[in-house]
């Protein structure tokens, strides 16, 4: 008898519980979705369930000649398929070689590797600042992707080390007996094998340029060459507030694909990171 | 070869010719391979004997007149030069070891390698360097580059007041972390910094990890239901980018239009709260938002790990009578802690230098008299603003410098506790 009480008890605080952190985690969410239908511009007039919803915020997103919010989505999105292809390509190589090969300064590499990937690359930020005037890289693109890339490499080569190392090294021994050349190996034999780790990392180079705010911000100067990140930042910092409606629409658009995609490869990141964290 | 007693002295010989690369190599009878250090020893000096020559000249002078010698530049030249006499060194060191291990295999009686074995040698044993070249020269460039600049420029006076082209930047010893523990304004700031580091570091991680393990456990229970949508709900802040959802609780806890002092606190009572303008609520309420921010992720670790623990286990303890805490005292806590461990601490060297959270939220505010630095400025975002805002360059990089040992410090000491750190293979 009171074993059932018991479990009704617990069972309705755990409920209980779980509604109160659901409500706490979902009304930001909901609060700002509500927000970019709101006919007002500004923050203090928004509601999260206006009376009278409006689309005029995605329409004036979407217009081109007023907003350069399409721009900034464009270029967020070739910004992290660049990082990303890029990312996978290096640390492809580089992982591949630190687990199968003993050369001389393998050992220091990778002790250098996993320094690095402790101190985030923008704790040097004035020198990445000048080293960009310095070489004409400010202001572009390209000068930030090779500074997402540099930065990713460190954690990332771990990562996939960690995972090459438990391919059984007879496979690609018993291959070079058969003659097959380094790079045969690497791309027919270990490669194949490597897809779940590399689908990982290809997944972390693409979201990691999303969420930076710090080095986008440092390297790009103009309006038209922004991420979303430095974008919508800006959008909001301008005038606190007042284009408050406006920015509450970019994020609902911005957050809802990253969302749905992190959402479906869930799974993945957590399976990528306890098999670097245990292994690295 | 047992028998045979060593009666040559090759090796030395051709280790000390190699003093002028090549010859050594000439004095082994490999010809090819002579001819082609030599090559690269002469068109290493005529390449860039000019770009060492300015490149030390300026790193050690750092110009000497205004206008026409733009310092920073100069230093850059400078670092260049020693990437690229290190790269230089380290082939010159290839060759006295080539041309000392060829000498003793003769000195062993042992024939020499010819041409064709060389060059397969060569490809096989620099395979692994020709792989990790364009990841390194990557590496050099956007992170070894800036660490050795940053490393420069904290014992030079680069700052406002000593900016090129219009002035000139000196190089004025260890000054700088002497000014930020001495100068009652920086050390003041510098005490303050660290302090709310240390707090927010603790405290938000702590907080962030305890309720992520907390929640794991809660949604775990067998008889719960609905198990799958409340994790999918509990880990959307996980899925949000974390910049959109700072911008949008700055804008709830705005003073005087904010919801939350409108409308939630205001249904309940309580007046209006300064979240921005006073330090400490500034500083509970970043705590809090990061605990929102960073539990999914420790949720769906500690999910993982408590979905992998055998039924077994505690079908065992009920039978000899262990009650619901034991149980998770005794197996679920330990099992969960030792499997997130490398996790959780990497948490906490993130929130170290967690900048997004910091400077969206508030910039960094409210502003405090006496200081440099805003109420809830870390050290990474106190870095940012010295560099962007206040032009304190040199100082900015001495602060990120002892902020780095502190970080790398830590990072050591964790990595010697991992199993993998002693095992001679794996690293």
């Amino acid at each position: 008898m009171s074993m059932k009480k018991n479990k009704i008890v617990r069972l309705t605080v755990s409920y209980l519980i779980i509604a109160f952190v659901v409500l706490i985690v979902i009304y930001p969410l909901l609060w700002v979705i509500g927000s970019s239908f709101n006919p007002g511009q500004s923050l203090s007039g928004s509601k999260m369930f206006p009376e009278n919803p409006t689309l005029d915020h995605y329409r004036y997103l979407f217009d081109m000649e007023e907003s350069n919010y399409v721009k900034w989505y464009l270029n967020s999105l070739k910004i992290s398929v660049m990082t990303m292809i890029l990312t996978v390509i290096t640390v492809s190589l580089t992982a591949y070689s630190f687990s199968r090969y003993r050369f001389v300064g393998r050992k220091n590499g990778l002790l250098t590797f996993l320094i690095l990937q402790m101190i985030p690359n923008f704790a040097a930020l004035i020198a990445i600042f000048v080293l960009a005037t310095r070489t004409g890289l400010i202001d572009t693109h390209l000068g930030l992707i090779l500074v997402y890339v540099g930065g990713q490499i460190p954690m990332n080569t771990w990562l996939m080390k960690g995972y090459l190392d438990t391919i059984p090294k007879e496979l690609d021994e018993s291959a070079r007996m058969d003659g097959a050349s380094h790079f045969r190996v690497f791309f027919q034999i270990i490669m194949p094998l490597a897809k779940p780790i590399v689908a990982v990392v290809a997944l972390f180079s693409f979201i990691a340029p999303f969420g930076d705010f710090i080095l986008a911000r440092i390297i790009l100067r103009t309006d038209e060459k922004f991420t979303m990140a430095v974008g919508l930042y800006e959008m909001v910092a301008k005038q606190f507030g007042n284009e408050f409606t406006k920015f509450a629409a970019g994020s609902v658009l911005i957050a809802i694909p990253i969302a749905i995609l992190f959402l479906f490869f869930q799974k993945y990141f957590v399976s990528g990171l306890t098999a670097g964290g245990t292994k690295g | 070869m047992t028998e045979h007693t060593i009666k040559t002295n090759h090796g030395r010989n051709a280790a000390l010719l190699s003093i002028l690369p090549g010859i050594g190599q000439f004095y082994n009878k490999q010809y090819l391979k002579g001819i082609i250090f030599l090559i690269l020893t002469a068109s290493f000096f005529i390449a860039f004997t000019d770009t060492l020559s300015w490149g030390f000249w300026g790193l050690l002078t750092l110009g000497e007149i205004p206008n026409l010698d733009h310092s920073i530049f100069l230093l850059i030249d400078g670092i260049i030069a020693l990437i690229v006499t290190a790269l230089g060194l380290v082939i010159y060191a290839f060759n006295i070891y080539d041309a000392l291990s060829n000498g003793r295999k003769r000195d062993e009686g042992r024939k020499l390698n010819s041409v064709k074995e060389q060059y397969h040698n060569l490809l096989d044993s620099g395979f692994p360097y020709l792989m990790i070249s364009p990841g390194f020269f990557l590496l050099v460039f956007v992170v070894i580059f800036p660490i050795l600049f940053v490393i420069l420029l904290s014992f030079t006076n680069y700052d406002l007041y000593h900016s090129p082209p219009a002035k000139l930047v000196d190089w004025i010893g260890v000054q700088n972390f002497i000014d930020i523990f001495k100068l009652d304004l920086w050390r003041e700031t510098f005490i303050g910094v660290f302090g709310w580091t240390i707090v927010w570091t603790f405290g938000a991680t702590t907080l962030q990890v305890a309720l992520g393990i907390f929640l794991a456990i809660l949604v775990n229970q067998k008889d719960l239901k609905g198990k799958a949508i409340i994790r999918t709900v509990l880990i959307l802040p996980w899925a949000v980018p974390s910049f959109i959802s700072i911008l949008i609780f700055s804008g709830m806890f705005n003073e005087s239009f904010g919801v939350i002092n409108r409308t939630l606190l205001d249904a309940i009572g309580i007046g209006a709260i300064p979240w921005m303008t006073e330090e400490g609520w500034t500083r509970l309420a970043l705590i809090f938002i990061q605990s929102w921010l960073g539990f999914p992720f420790i949720f769906a670790m500690t999910t993982g790990v408590l979905q992998s623990i055998p039924d077994e286990l505690y079908e065992a303890a009920t039978v000899d009578g262990a009650s619901m805490l034991q149980k998770f005292r005794k197996i679920t806590l330990p099992l969960v802690l030792f499997a997130t461990a490398p996790i959780i601490i990497t948490q906490y060297t993130f929130n170290f230098n967690n900048f997004n959270v910091i400077f969206l939220f508030n910039g960094g505010g409210p502003a405090l008299p006496g200081q440099n630095a805003g109420g809830s400025d870390i050290l990474i975002s106190w870095i940012y603003k010295l560099t962007m805002t206040s032009a304190q360059y040199g100082k900015a990089a001495a602060i990120t410098m002892i902020l780095s040992l502190i970080v790398i410090s830590i990072a050591l000491w964790q990595f010697k506790q991992t199993k993998s750190f002693k095992e001679e293979d794996m690293m």
